[in-house]
């Protein structure tokens, strides 16, 4: 065998092993699934595989995903928050408040709308932590607070944005809208943020065994803080792109969206019981809920049904995804 | 003459290990039998083989020469095997009666038979909580028990089923030695009924003590197996460690100078009470007495875990302000604390992160964490505690039980405490590598560093200590210096009811 010939052996084999690895990874799994799918509903309509449908179904999981990345890092922690929806709905409506009947500037409006959601993040955070409130009975509640206060300060009534705003959300950077472009930002900054520095480290470690972390001086309530002020602000982050997308900010904007959030970060390998879970894995959790939305719409799929083929298409995913977790483990 | 359970060429491998390979295994009814090897030699995972947790790849089980698959926890039930696990699997918030009887809930008969019936629970517990020497109420949540009384509900519900085979995998790893007393009268009895006992333990006098025989693993392979009165301590080692280690340990002396720590009168919430003692430079101190003695429970109201409610602690002479482990750590304190799966390691990430996890500052600039720096310390606690794993990227749930007790070890001695506090630091951990950890203890005692050291062993205490405090029932009950201490004096001390009230 030539030196050339064992090299490129040993390449294959690093590749070889790469990808074993990878493929015991959740998150490969979950890439997976979203290509299958994009594969199926290429054979099945035309209009899939285009560089417009692709972006603008891109444009339409932006907002979810952006909000999965808090409720990735809550989720990872071992907790859970409910209440982004109404986060993500409660900050554009501000953000937009500020902007039409306050006269503040722009940046001045983004920056209340992003305040306002941090704002509920901590008081999230200061009710599981101080008040040893349990995580999904203090954000159910504040789910229903800020949805109540939304439509309080609204009467109901929609607030238009000025039109200047607008481009934020439906411009474009070559074909990629912008909405698709802060989603890739601001996963790339806290994955890094999750696997590359000590509080991201921490995230996983009270999520894995909150009593062992302590022990090794770890300030759990700090961290839990953080994360639930995180998820708050990454909601209203979205909340306010939202508005800039549709012009317009209303009081039930996001009704029901922590259950999509929470199924993103599902589908996306975490676990409810905390310690496992990734970024990109719930970015690509909420890519398969987007496309197949997208999808049934495509087929002409009746919007009466579409709900019940969602749900059914997520739990055979993750069945999917479990038997092959399970079929290599028992090979091992 | 076939024997009642015999096991022919099992071989069992997980990615990057080969746990068994071509083991040959045989207990018979009326005899017990000792499974011994050093940490990860392959012995908890036979047993899981046989309890049906995991598949074997190869190999044969017979029953009454009869063979058998066991390809489920039912399986091996059914032929009447019972299993104690290396760790303890009890639901922490269903009480102990209802651990005991878990899955074999008893029931009314007739048409009540759904429901349960506590009457007859309760009583049946308490019999074999008896025998267990186990004495709460058995209604008492499993969570809130020690460690060793933990072990003790095991036993119990070992003993609710009338089983052939009985295996106890590292039961008095986590008992004292008044409980493993109950736990050989136990096992006598369980003998004489003509019960088969498989005992795992890596204290050398219980083995020679109480089996009949002896099954030695060494990496995976049944290296050997002799009656027990045909061979002795040196042979063992050897078969086991494949060579000699020479004697046991001897403490170094180290220059013992400065009081770096002064506990006054501490008190917790859960329940000690005046406990003062004070720990210099370069000594070590060892905390002796019965399980329930309050020793873990000081070492936590040291370390800000538990609520302090009276007393201080002076560190270099200053009053120290520790209301969590953080201040603590910050002060310079290590704690490896008793419960490894509990309380020391975050049993899903992998070995790198468990060891660093205490002492990220160490491995970071500016919070993000360097890769080559967490590589670094890994692999030179890998080295010096000669951790038995595929890598660094393992798993720890996936490690021997004895090495993650060495992954626990590690991630406090990275802290590079001033202060290190050990509780029961070589439980569950090999002769070799028991002696290596006591070397690092002397060592580090040369070093300056102070330790504390809690342990139910008392050779261990003797061996290592350069004083002994001695608690009972969450006070001081005296102390000893190395010269003046005994087995005896200890064990007085441990024992003798409460004479004098501390004022
Ligand atoms: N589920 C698993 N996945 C991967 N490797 C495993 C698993 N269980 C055990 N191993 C490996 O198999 C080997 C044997 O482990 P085992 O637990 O049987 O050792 P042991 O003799 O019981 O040691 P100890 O005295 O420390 O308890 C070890 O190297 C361990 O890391
Ligand atoms: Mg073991």
């Amino acid at each position: 065998m030539t030196v050339q010939n064992a090299k490129q052996n040993a390449k294959l084999r690093a590749v070889f092993q790469w990808y074993r690895k990878q493929a015991r990874s959740s998150t490969f799994g979950v890439a997976l699934i979203l290509l299958a799918l994009c594969v199926v509903l290429t054979l099945l309509t035309d209009r899939f595989l285009t560089q417009t449908n692709l972006f603008s179904v891109m444009r339409a999981f932006s907002f979810i995903a952006i909000i999965a990345i808090g409720e990735c890092m809550v989720i990872i922690s071992g907790g859970v928050d409910l209440s982004v929806g109404s986060i993500f709905g409660f900050s554009g409506l501000i953000a937009a408040i500020a902007l039409n009947r306050w006269g503040w500037s722009i940046p001045a409006g983004i920056a209340v709308g992003m305040a306002v959601g941090t704002g509920f993040g901590m008081v999230n955070g200061g009710l599981i932590t101080k008040l040893r409130i349990p995580p999904f009975i203090a954000t159910l509640g504040m789910l229903s607070v800020v949805r109540g206060l939304a439509y309080a300060i609204t009467s109901g009534y929609p607030v238009r944005v000025p039109s200047e705003f607008n481009v934020l959300g439906q411009g474009y950077l070559g074909p990629v809208p912008y909405p698709v472009i802060y989603m890739a930002a601001l996963a790339l900054i806290f994955s890094v943020f999750l696997k590359k520095t000590v509080l991201g480290r921490r995230i996983y470690a009270i999520g894995g065994n909150e009593e062992a972390s302590a022990i090794s001086g770890i300030r759990v309530d700090r961290v839990k803080m953080l994360v639930y002020t995180l998820a708050g602000l990454l909601a209203g982050i979205s909340g306010v792109i939202s508005i800039a997308r549709l012009g317009v900010a209303q009081s039930t904007a996001g009704l029901g969206w922590e259950l999509d959030v929470v199924a993103a970060v599902i589908i996306g390998g975490a676990s409810l019981s905390g310690g496992k879970g990734t970024i990109l894995g719930a970015i690509l959790g909420a890519a398969i809920m987007g496309v197949l939305r997208n999808g049934l719409v495509l087929l002409n799929v009746s919007p009466y049904w579409q709900q019940a083929v969602i749900g059914l298409v997520i739990i055979i995913a993750i069945a999917a995804d479990q038997m092959r977790l399970r079929g290599d483990a028992a090979k091992n | 003459m076939s024997s009642l359970l015999e096991v022919r060429g099992l071989s069992k491998r997980f990615p990057g290990v080969q746990a068994l390979s071509n083991v040959d295994f045989d207990v018979d009814s009326g005899e017990v039998v000792g499974l011994i090897g050093e940490n990860g030699a392959g012995k908890s995972t036979l047993i899981k083989v046989l309890a049906g947790v995991h598949r074997a790849d190869e190999g044969e089980i017979r029953l009454n020469g009869a063979p058998v698959t066991i390809q489920t926890p039912q399986d091996s039930f059914g032929l009447g095997i019972s299993v104690i696990f290396q760790e303890l699997n009890l639901v922490g918030n269903l009480s102990v009666a209802e651990n005991i009887f878990l899955g074999r809930e008893l029931r009314p008969a007739g048409i009540l038979r759904s429901f349960l019936d506590f009457r007859r629970t309760a009583q049946r517990a308490q019999q074999l909580m008896q025998q267990a020497g186990l004495n709460c109420d058995p209604w008492l949540p499993v969570g809130e028990l020690s460690l060793s009384r933990k072990q003790m509900v095991e036993v119990a519900k070992a003993l609710s089923i009338s089983s052939k085979i009985i295996i106890m995998d590292e039961p008095t790893s986590t008992l004292t030695g008044q409980e493993t007393e109950l736990l050989f009268e136990i096992i006598e009895r369980l003998k004489k009924n003509g019960v088969a006992v498989v005992f795992v333990s890596h204290k050398l006098d219980e083995i020679f003590r109480m089996c009949d025989r002896l099954h030695v693993l060494r990496d995976g392979h049944h290296v050997g197996v002799t009656p027990t009165d045909q061979t002795n301590r040196e042979e063992l080692i050897r078969l086991m460690v494949g060579r000699d280690l020479g004697t046991l340990f001897v403490k170094q002396d180290a220059e013992i100078s400065d009081t770096v720590l002064e506990a006054r009168n501490l008190g917790s919430d859960k329940g000690i009470e005046n406990v003062s003692f004070s720990l210099r430079k370069g000594e070590i101190l060892g905390f002796a007495g019965l399980v329930g003695s309050g020793r873990t429970e000081v070492m936590r109201a040291l370390f800000g875990i538990d609520k302090r409610t009276s007393g201080e602690i002076v560190i270099d002479g200053r009053p120290a302000l520790i209301r969590n482990p953080t201040e603590a750590i910050a002060h310079g304190i290590g704690f490896v604390p008793e419960d490894r799966q509990v309380q020391g390691l975050v049993l899903g990430m992998d070995v790198r992160q468990n060891v660093t996890l205490a002492s990220l500052r160490a491995v970071s600039s500016n919070g993000f964490l360097s890769d080559a720096r967490e590589k670094h310390v890994t692999a030179s606690f890998i080295e010096k505690l000669s951790i038995r794993t595929p890598g660094q990227e393992q798993v720890v749930v996936n490690l021997s039980g004895g090495n993650q007790q060495k992954v626990v070890v590690s991630k406090w001695l990275a802290t590079t405490p001033r202060i290190l506090i050990l509780d029961e630091p070589t439980r569950g951990i090999d002769v070799g590598t028991k002696k290596e950890i006591h070397g690092l203890m002397s060592t580090l005692a040369g070093q300056g560093v102070a330790i504390i050291m809690i342990s139910s062993e008392l050779s261990e205490i003797l061996a290592m200590s350069d004083r002994i405090v001695v608690m009972h029932e969450g006070r001081k009950k005296g102390e000893l210096s190395r010269s003046e201490a005994s087995q005896e004096k200890i064990m007085e001390l441990a024992l003798r009811e409460s004479s004098q009230g501390v004022a």
